[in-house]
């Protein structure tokens, strides 16, 4: 059977070597205007400091540029080209109007010392975002610090450990559920705390009775993700946080799948004592091919006092400012006060969207979500049947028995005109895809995805060999990634 | 709301796909008692019209429109306008992390450029794909240094960015990792017998910055030779990336840990910015970060992955050698950009501009207050000592639209009234003349007071 490929189609794209070997003596895209302070002699104000040659940086003209870097751009995929299922990445529609705000001159100029008198507009942003975040999160305070999700977990974490040690020991572990992501486990090494796994049950949920036995005074913190990896909220959320404090715990949420809550249900309700949001996926900040992002941590009062330092403060005279004067404060985690360029997009965000829009957007990435699993269940192996929220995870157990993998499956996906879903993750199931369509698709564009998924089912019945060589249409196959880790090539080098 | 594309017909079909009677049915797994039945007490749904326009009166409440004299690890450069055109790109701005190579190519190829053109800048063998800015590059250049001796303590020049060395103190202060801060000479290098005194058998690293904190380029051949005669590594942080146009890169550093917002990224208000880290090929598998590699398909063709993986979180979990992820990748592209514009003639011609505007700017200040720390070579910032406190003197300037330097005394207080000012290709004549008036007006204030003053100790 030939495959009907609806939504993609191959056409023409342009080759495109390394900058450096279009580069030439003499070419530039640079012109400076004439000086208007007298020249100096380099070599008497800098002396054996004076740098003599920038080696094999590139010369080339604008053009070459602007062809150099369209023509890259146009190997990439992206969600302005369509549906792009990474699992708990919620790769949400990047709107326009967020990068005009965020340059206009007073925002993207503003230095971050300039006198607080001249910088009331960016307080006032971060005010605002504080606010607004405090209130969705139903948590009392917030620092938007940390530039990343893992920089958000590694300040909460701090402020766990500060909590502890005011009140006489810093405790020595953290629980993390294997359906954890990774950063969780590397944040809590980093701050120095010993990890202990903890298991999950049949539902794919925190395995309660586990829990208990597990909790003891040695552990500081839970970092449990709500929803789950698997897309599972965990509906015995009130004992998991009544296990946790009766034992003087901490109940730390990763905020990555706060896209299935926003509106419809707050952490600080049921019973989380501190949590991280990612800008960069719940409000639309765009992940621009791997950042920046942004990690806000949203806490308890309890936790108020150990606040990565500045915070901003309303004076007595009306105005707003930057506290520095915090004793029990973790310290700074970042120069100046984090990644306001995304506190700017964020906020943009959050005023486009209002009670009733962010409302509606949960509902619509949950719907979607539910969509997809009912298009592919009986198709894709469902290792977990708890309902879903925001995501989906399905094995490759159907396919793998033809020897197709959860990969291949993905690389074939490409050939349809889709970006592939998580793969192999979560590690609680072997040969995961884990696929979460957000609110930004249409109905429309999820039913060629399911079309899609169900044409690659059936070629691998038929034809497993086309869809292990997969992908055949991008303008590279499978890339040597072996040979890429065993020899590394980091660096382009002149040819000797 | 306009960004869903769905309408209520839409929704309808879909829920009656699924089986569902209503939307409510799906949030059935949230325990009742925790469901939010009241709207949240956020601003109501904007128009962009509004949205445009209240951003637009908080640009103005933030100094749109003055002159500034600030730097101190964020500077104002030109932004060719290019770069905000390429990187707007949908294919860049809205995709993720290049995982899947075959339709990543345009940002890993793109990355490929950004290492080649950092090492070929900072003098190293290898640099990853970015940190998330340089006072967590410094961070983790620290942490780096420590995994490869095994030692455990840091000796941290004084001159190191204040706010950089605040960052390093929470990362470390959980690691059990002890910090030895060591003091500046009179020319504001680092005092190089304190330095040799300060490191011990258990020095992992030196960590210095060059240009440092007062702009003073430090004499980091020197520093090396102590540094590696007692076994420990050099890291040396970057905060003025434009000072590698025309200043030699630390090429006797193991670690190099620079922020590269110079490099076409905006002030921001502090951020987002672009750290990152470089060094030599044997430490490459403690480097944190991601790493983009070259290879080829199964036809031969070249093409780019990320690469060594196994150092990281989402393969070693609690073993990575950083707990980073996302990391600045559109920064990164920013920065790259940058670079491919002014390449290999323009970046020296740039930095020469600064040179010369700061020794300009220097030199006429120093006519009407003290210069501080003659005898080491400069870049694009210096310390001036007023006889008036500089916050008083910046009042003045504010009433000009001018925003002027650093008062440094709540980071340096043995500085007295001393104050931290940067000039640019962008800082103009007339502006540094401004100032000039101002100063030399806060002097004769400063003097009459001072006699006042001397008077009447004189008349008691």
């Amino acid at each position: 059977m030939k495959p009907t490929i609806r939504k993609a189609t191959q056409h023409v794209n342009q080759n495109e070597g390394l900058i450096f070997e279009k580069s030439s003596p003499g070419k530039a895209a640079w012109k400076l205007p004439p000086l208007d302070v007298p020249e100096v002699d380099t070599a008497t104000l800098l002396g054996s400091s004076e740098r003599k040659d920038l080696g094999n940086m590139p010369e080339v003209s604008e053009i070459e540029i602007i062809r150099h870097f369209t023509r890259l751009s146009t190997w990439n995929y992206a969600i302005d080209l369509g549906m792009y299922p990474l699992g708990s990445c919620t790769m949400k529609y990047n709107p326009r109007v967020n990068e005009v705000v965020s340059r206009l001159d007073g925002l993207a100029n503003g230095h971050p010392y300039q006198p607080e008198k001249v910088s009331q507009g960016a307080l006032r942003i971060l005010q605002t975002l504080s606010e607004c975040l405090i209130e969705i999160t139903g948590m009392d305070a917030i620092t938007l610090q940390p530039a990343a999700g893992a920089h958000g977990e590694l300040t909460g974490l701090l402020m766990v450990r500060a909590y502890h040690q005011s009140r006489g020991a810093p405790r020595k572990k953290i629980l993390i559920p294997d359906s954890a992501h990774g950063t969780n486990p590397a944040t809590a090494a980093t701050v120095g705390y010993a990890v202990e796994n903890l298991k999950s049950d049949a539902r794919g949920m925190v395995d309660v009775a586990a829990l208990a036995s597990q909790m003891n005074e040695e552990v500081a913190a839970l970092m449990l993700t709500n929803p789950n990896t698997l897309g599972v909220f965990e509906q015995e959320i009130h004992k998991i946080a009544d296990i946790m404090h009766a034992k003087g715990g901490l109940l730390y949420m990763d905020g990555a799948n706060m896209n299935a809550l926003v509106g419809k249900v707050r952490p600080g309700d049921f019973g989380v004592d501190l949590m991280h949001l990612n800008l960069h996926k719940t409000f639309s900040t765009p992940h621009g091919g791997g950042g920046p992002g942004s990690g806000p941590v949203a806490i308890k009062k309890i936790l108020e006092p150990f606040l990565p330092t500045p915070v901003v403060i309303t004076k007595s005279d009306g105005t707003l400012g930057f506290e520095y004067d915090r004793p029990q404060s973790v310290g700074r985690v970042r120069a100046f006060y984090g990644n306001f360029g995304m506190f700017v997009r964020a906020l943009a965000y959050t005023l486009a969207n209002g009670p009733d829009g962010l409302r509606q957007t949960t509902e619509d990435a949950v719907l979607n979500a539910n969509y997809i699993r009912k298009g592919l269940e009986g198709v894709y192996d469902l290792p977990y049947s708890t309902p879903t929220m925001h995501e989906v995870v399905f094995s490759d157990k159907v396919q793998a028995k033809k020897g197709v993998k959860t990969m291949d499956i993905a690389k074939r996906l490409i050939d349809y005109g889709f970006h592939p879903y998580t793969t192999a993750f979560p590690l609680i199931v072997p040969g995961a895809l884990m696929i979460e369509p957000t609110e930004s698709e249409s109905k429309e564009e999820m039913d060629l995805f399911i079309d899609a998924m169900k044409s690659i089912a059936e070629e691998v019945e038929e034809d497993p060999q086309m869809v292990l060589a997969a992908p055949h249409t991008t303008r590279v196959s499978r890339l040597d990634e072996t040979a890429a880790a065993r020899r590394p090539i980091l660096r382009w080098k002149p040819a000797a | 709301m306009r960004y869903l594309p769905k309408s209520p017909a839409d929704r309808e079909a879909m829920l009656k796909a699924i089986g569902a009677r209503s939307i409510d049915d799906l949030f059935a797994p949230i325990p009742a008692e925790y469901r939010l039945n009241r709207d949240l007490k956020v601003p109501r749904q904007m128009a962009e019209s509004e949205i445009v326009d209240w951003f637009r009166e908080r640009a103005r409440e933030n100094g749109d429109g003055y002159v500034t004299f600030l730097g101190a690890g964020a500077y104002y450069h030109y932004r060719p306008v290019i770069i905000d055109s390429l990187i707007s790109r949908g294919e860049f701005l809205t995709a993720y992390t290049p995982y899947q190579a075959e339709i990543s190519q345009g940002t890993l190829q793109s990355i490929f450029e950004f290492q080649t053109m950092m090492c070929e800048l900072t003098g190293m063998e290898v640099a990853n794909a970015s940190m998330y800015d340089g006072s967590t590059a410094a961070a983790e250049g620290v942490m780096m240094a420590a995994r490869l001796t095994g030692r455990h303590s840091v000796a941290i020049a004084r001159s190191v960015h204040p706010e950089y060395r605040e960052v390093l103190a929470t990362y470390a202060h959980h690691q059990g990792m002890p910090l030895v801060t060591v003091p500046f000479a009179d020319n504001a290098r680092v005092d190089l017998n304190q330095l040799d005194k300060s490191i011990t058998a258990d020095t992992a690293c030196v960590l210095i910055q060059s240009p440092n904190f007062f702009g003073t380029i430090e004499d980091v051949a020197a520093i090396a030779d102590i540094a590696h005669k007692h076994g420990a590594l050099l890291v040396v942080s970057i905060a003025e990336a434009i000072s590698l146009g025309i200043v030699e890169p630390p090429r006797q550093a193991d670690i190099v840990a620079m922020e590269a917002q110079s490099f076409g990224v905006p002030l921001g208000f502090g951020g987002p910015y672009c750290g990152v880290i470089a060094t030599r090929e044997q430490f490459v598998r403690q480097m944190p970060g991601r790493l983009v590699g070259q290879t080829t398909d199964r036809n031969g063709k070249r093409g780019f992955v990320l690469t060594l993986a196994t150092r990281e979180q989402h393969i070693r979990r609690e073993k990575a050698t950083s707990n980073i992820c996302t990391n600045q990748a559109l920064i990164a592209l920013m920065a790259n950009i940058f670079m491919t514009i002014y390449g290999k003639v323009g970046l020296r011609e740039l930095a020469k501009q600064n040179l010369a505007k700061a020794a300009y700017a220097a030199q006429q200040f120093g006519k009407h207050a003290k210069v501080l720390f003659s005898g080491a070579p400069r870049f694009n910032e210096f310390v001036v000592q007023t006889g008036e406190d500089p916050h008083a003197i910046n009042s003045r300037l504010l009433g000009d639209k001018i925003v002027g330097g650093l008062p440094l005394k709540k980071f340096y207080p043995e500085l007295g009234n001393a104050a931290l000012w940067c000039c640019t290709e962008l800082t103009t004549r007339a502006a540094i003349d401004a100032v000039v008036g101002t100063l030399a007006q806060s002097e004769r204030s400063a003097k009459s007071a001072k006699e006042r003053a001397d008077v009447q100790e004189v008349v008691r």
